[in-house]
């Protein structure tokens, strides 16, 4: 409390005290960042361990380095569709098979059009038919959720379904291979010895930073997850938006699986099937509620890159697999626990 | 008080089906008046102030705002035209500042680098101040999510709003039916403050001691129909429960 209500001799009441004067504590500081602090002592227990065990260095190799990037690529793009929908109160189950249909589709489409239009055209053009495919899907979506009133957790388990089957007959069942060099090139080259799918997720992950944190959509996005009545009541048309933001999702799905098409020059039905739940976990250890309302993008990158370390890193260490599960598991329960303290702690609402 | 009254009320009617309720109601509230709508539980109150802000349309009768017959088809319009309502359960995102809540739905954007779009949080945080200072009301975190504020602030970010986007009818239902005795009292000193601005207040209450604290007329509604108006220094307490109840 550094200051109180003046009050003039206008105002009848005494002044209540104003909650909101106090300033951030560091306590809240360290727990925004938590996601990031994770990923610091998550880099530097590897690190130390590496060092102990067998004399290497695990972060200063730039082998490891690129292959966690690489490695976060698909679930850090599903994570950054899912964060929106999070925040929006809502989540999209649907996006790991719509990955996968993306990619069966890219993989389809290049095959068919390289002899039509060349090499780099036929890519192009098959990145855009899998986008546009995969945002089929998250229409539906989004319709079943703003007009139809279905809640989130079952139109898109129904579109999973959905997804997965026409992916699996599309692709006949198995995995379709691509033949066209530009497009593995697009998918294992570098630039700047930075591998090329990094560079577009990374643009694309800025644009949605962008997207979220300065522009009327990410901020009408974090009223509804809020206060859906509040939002609708101040004129925010949330029908469409709701639309809008289930068609990002599946955008956002699409990319992925296009870059996996092109990192294994194949396209695989099944492709996001592990990835979902992964996407989700990011989501929360960067900091959302799944109750709406919260979450960053950036927050989200860390996330994605602490389930990233862990699983790279335990491998590096050579741990047996399946302790991944097990650290990822126990990440994902302490960042709720973080959260949960927090709210009480600066006295906001918790799970109403 | 100018002649022309701010808003007006005609002969209006609004039925549901066979269900009558609201019928031939006629009122006015002028610039600087602070008009009360008592009643009992289904008697049209609140039917009344959703014609009135947009919500639906009357079966029946006129609206007037400023001698001018108005329609609205949604609450958008009405809040265009200066109609602003206040519904008791907030109708805050909690997660967003005082500024991001005063210009949601409508915010204010300027060009990053010259050429980037992006929310003008500098000029909403500004405006919050200057607004919530109008209302007597000082912060400094102005980036603090609405969440950490009492109920009563809350409110005055809610009458914030509608006073910031200049609304000159400002409809309350149930104000201070959601806050502690305190907290009631700062927002009847908020209402003294709108009607000293020289804006119209339509507000709703089941607290007599809120509606004599603050209004100059009582309607009180009965079954949808007016069971009587009177100024509130020409009546009490017992005549207006006498009223409410049909004694």
């Amino acid at each position: 409390m550094s200051k109180t209500d003046p009050s003039p001799g206008a105002s009848e009441a005494s002044p209540p005290p104003d909650h909101a004067d106090k300033a951030k504590t560091t306590l809240q500081r360290i727990a925004d960042l938590r996601a990031w602090l994770f990923l610091g002592f998550l880099i530097l227990g590897f690190e130390v361990w590496s060092r102990v065990s067998f004399g290497g260095t695990f972060l200063f190799n730039p082998f490891n380095v690129q292959s966690i990037a690489i490695f976060a690529v698909a679930p850090l793009l599903l994570a950054t569709g899912q964060t929106f929908v999070i925040i929006s109160g809502g989540i999209d189950l649907s996006m790991g098979f719509i990955m996968g249909l993306a990619a069966v589709v890219a993989a389809h489409v290049i095959n068919w059009a390289t002899p039509l239009m060349g090499l780099p055209s036929a890519v192009l053009f098959g990145t855009l038919v899998a986008i546009g495919v995969a945002m089929m899907p998250g229409f539906v979506n989004g319709l079943l959720v703003s007009r139809l009133r279905v809640p989130p957790f079952i139109g898109t388990l129904g579109m999973f379904g959905v997804a997965r089957g026409v992916a699996f007959l599309l692709a006949g069942g198995t995995t379709v291979p691509v033949k066209n060099s530009f497009f593995a090139a697009m998918g294992n080259g570098r630039f700047l010895s930075v591998p090329w799918v990094v560079w577009i997720t990374a643009a694309f992950v800025l644009a949605m930073h962008y997207l979220l944190s300065q522009t009327r959509f990410g901020q009408h996005n974090y009223a509804i997850g809020a206060n859906e009545q509040a939002a609708r009541r101040a004129g925010i048309d949330v029908r469409w938006h709701l639309l809008r933001l289930y068609v990002l999702s599946g955008i956002c799905a699409g990319l992925a699986g296009v870059l996996y098409a092109a990192r294994f020059s194949a396209g695989a039905a099944q492709a996001g099937e592990p990835l979902l739940l992964d996407s989700v976990a990011a989501v929360v250890i960067g900091g959302a509620s799944l109750f709406g309302g919260s979450g960053t993008i950036l927050g989200t990158v860390a996330g994605a890159f602490v389930i990233a370390v862990i699983q790279y890193g335990l491998v590096f260490i050579n741990v047996a697999p399946f302790w991944q599960f097990i650290s990822v598991g126990v990440v994902i329960i302490i960042s709720v626990l973080i959260d949960q303290a927090q709210r009480r702690y600066s006295g906001g609402r918790q799970n109403e | 008080m100018s002649d022309t009254p701010l808003l007006e009320v005609r002969n209006l009617s609004k039925s549901f089906g066979p269900v009558q309720a609201l019928s031939d109601l006629s009122m006015q509230v002028h610039p600087g008046e602070v008009v009360a709508l008592a009643g009992d539980n289904g008697a049209g109150k609140t039917t009344l102030i959703k014609a009135i802000s947009g919500v639906f349309r009357p079966t029946s009768g006129e609206i007037l705002l400023r001698g001018e017959t108005v329609s609205f088809s949604s609450p958008q319009e009405a809040r265009e035209r200066g109609i602003e309502t206040i519904y008791q359960d907030l109708a805050l995102a909690d997660n967003l500042s005082i500024g991001a809540n005063i210009f949601l739905g409508r915010e204010p954007m300027r060009r990053a680098f010259g050429f980037l779009p992006v929310l003008d949080r500098r000029k909403m945080a500004e405006a919050a101040k200057a607004t919530m200072a109008l209302l007597d009301f000082h912060v400094n975190r102005l980036d603090a999510p609405v969440s950490n504020f009492s109920g009563g602030q809350r409110q005055a970010v809610a009458i914030g709003r509608a006073v910031y986007w200049n609304a000159q009818v400002l409809i309350m239902d149930e104000p201070t039916a959601a806050l502690g005795v305190p907290e009631q009292r700062k927002v009847i000193s908020l209402i003294h403050q709108l009607k000293a601005q020289g804006r119209g207040v339509v507000f709703i209450s089941h607290n007599l001691q809120d509606i004599f604290a603050v209004s100059d007329r009582i309607v009180v509604l009965r079954r949808g129909v007016m069971a009587g108006m009177r100024r509130i220094s020409e009546t009490s307490h017992d005549a207006v429960v006498k009223m409410m109840i049909g004694g």
